[in-house]
């Protein structure tokens, strides 16, 4: 099966959303630093649990480009595309 | 805009630290040693539980004496890069000593224990390798991958099946996988299951690198680390260390079987670049190195002290690591009371360390004690009571 970006980003929210600490409002553009005040370790932590529900690494280099909710989707499926 | 306004999180971060009248806990000056196991803070004689310095080897006299008189003969710095500007004899002679102490064929000897993880992993995985990191790994490590431009897959820590499930991902993608572990992990002190990580190692074709910084000279029946303890020292290929623990001086190493080490000193940026180990520093280790190999009875009194005070700690109703290892830990919940604690712990002639988050796993605050050899009973019974005296006060603990 292969997921889109808006499937993939619905996941990452919901994952998001089951740490009461997250803002309620966060979508797709929402920013994971700035907005949901994560701190470097906390995106790593975060991005391994996304890792473990889709079967994907996301090597560490690529989470620098990253800013958005909506970005990490579509890194993830490109990723599983075997970009 | 001032160039240091991107700072202003971090300072607003230690003005609350500091904020009630309380101490930099960054800026803590020991005046000047007593022995290994006391020194003079603030005027006063203070109880070391901080300073890595496992077997009190950093007051050895027979490394102070090899100093003293390498001094006299070499004089005190070598100026340059050993690239450069050139190997001194006693540079040769050290990394002999080290890959002897080890079993194996190479040693290559670095400035820092920073730079030799730095130094390493930079140089072993290049832009179209894998370097599979533990997800506690140190600073060290993870700025060497950095410096490397590999792909960088972090796997939960400790756990060899999640590793094994990334290199699984990895199937068929061209290129070396490194994983790197530590021996004993520096903020909670718990041990690495290595013989498991040796087996994923094995049946998945990459490379192990082990970090033994904390464990060599305190694990294993020769005190090589873990790797000795676990009999699964051919699995590993290259070893990391520090002789700014155990060995009580300073400067980094890397051992390993592998002929290929010898090209890593022409493509190692943090081993080209700075200046080489002073020759005082060198004497001073090797002669700590021998006090290691002599005395194995410094091993086995410091693990009886770890775990002293270790079920110490917990027996007061402190919450620590699951393991009694040289580093101690006890993990609090909130940012303010373990500040508070480490103010009051120094108050009353103690010293340890405070680590807070993000420089710690699972965001919690600790207060990291390390244990020497050379404490005695006596000093382990009366920081627990100090320990225990401050967790009433503030009401910590359970």
């Amino acid at each position: 099966m292969s997921e889109t970006v808006a499937d993939v980003s619905a996941l990452i929210i919901q994952t998001l959303l089951a740490n009461p600490k997250v803002p309620r409002d966060i979508s797709g553009s929402s920013k994971i630093v700035e907005d949901l005040a994560f701190d470097s370790l906390a995106v790593m932590n975060f991005v391994m649990e996304i890792e473990d529900s889709l079967d994907v690494s996301v090597p560490l280099d690529r989470l620098a480009d990253i800013r958005t909710i909506d970005d990490l989707a579509n890194c993830i499926v490109s990723l599983k595309q075997g970009d | 805009m001032s160039i240091f306004t991107k700072y202003e999180p971090l300072a607003r971060s230690l003005a609350a630290v500091t904020n009630g009248g309380g101490r930099n806990p960054f800026s803590v000056v020991i005046d000047h040693p007593v022995s290994s196991t006391v020194g003079v803070i603030e005027g006063r004689e203070t109880l070391l539980f901080g300073t890595n310095n496992y077997l009190g080897l950093s007051q050895s006299e027979a490394a102070i004496d090899a100093a003293i008189d390498t001094l006299r003969t070499h004089g005190v710095g070598t100026t340059g890069s050993r690239i450069a500007n050139g190997t001194q004899g006693l540079h040769r002679q050290l990394e002999e000593r080290i890959a002897a102490f080890f079993r194996r064929r190479h040693c290559m000897v670095f400035s820092t224990g920073y730079q030799a993880n730095l130094g390493m992993i930079s140089a072993l995985a290049g832009k179209d390798d894998y370097l599979l990191l533990d997800a506690d790994s140190h600073a060290s490590i993870y700025d060497g991958s950095r410096l490397s431009q590999a792909q960088v897959i972090r796997f939960r820590h400790n756990d060899p099946e999640d590793l094994h499930k990334r290199l699984r991902r990895l199937d068929g993608t061209p290129g070396a996988k490194l994983i790197v572990v530590e021996g004993i992990y520096s903020m909670m002190g718990d041990v690495v299951p290595m013989a498991e990580f040796a087996a994923v190692k094995r049946e998945t074709g990459a490379w192990l690198l082990a970090d033994e910084a904390h464990s060599v000279g305190v694990m294993g029946e020769h005190g090589r680390g873990v790797a000795e303890a676990c009999g699964v020292e051919d699995d590993v290929d290259f070893v990391v260390g520090t002789f700014s623990k155990s060995l009580g001086t300073v400067g980094g190493y890397c051992v390993s079987d592998q002929d290929g080490l010898d090209l890593i000193r022409l493509c190692s940026r943090p081993y080209m670049f700075t200046a080489s180990l002073p020759p005082d520093v060198i004497a001073a280790t090797m002669a700590a190195l021998s006090e290691l190999e002599q005395q194995p009875e410094l091993r086995h009194r410091l693990m009886d002290n770890a775990r002293r005070l270790h079920a110490g700690l917990n027996a007061i109703g402190l919450r620590t690591g699951p393991q009694a290892s040289p580093v101690v830990s006890v993990v609090l919940d909130e940012v303010a009371q373990a500040v508070q604690f480490w103010n009051r712990l120094l108050d009353l002639g103690v010293y340890v360390n405070l680590s807070l988050p993000p420089a710690t796993p699972d965001q919690h605050p600790l207060l990291r004690t390390s244990v020497m050899a050379t404490h005695d009973a006596a000093q382990i019974d009366q920081a627990i009571e100090i320990f225990a005296t401050v967790a009433r006060e503030i009401g910590a603990g359970h």
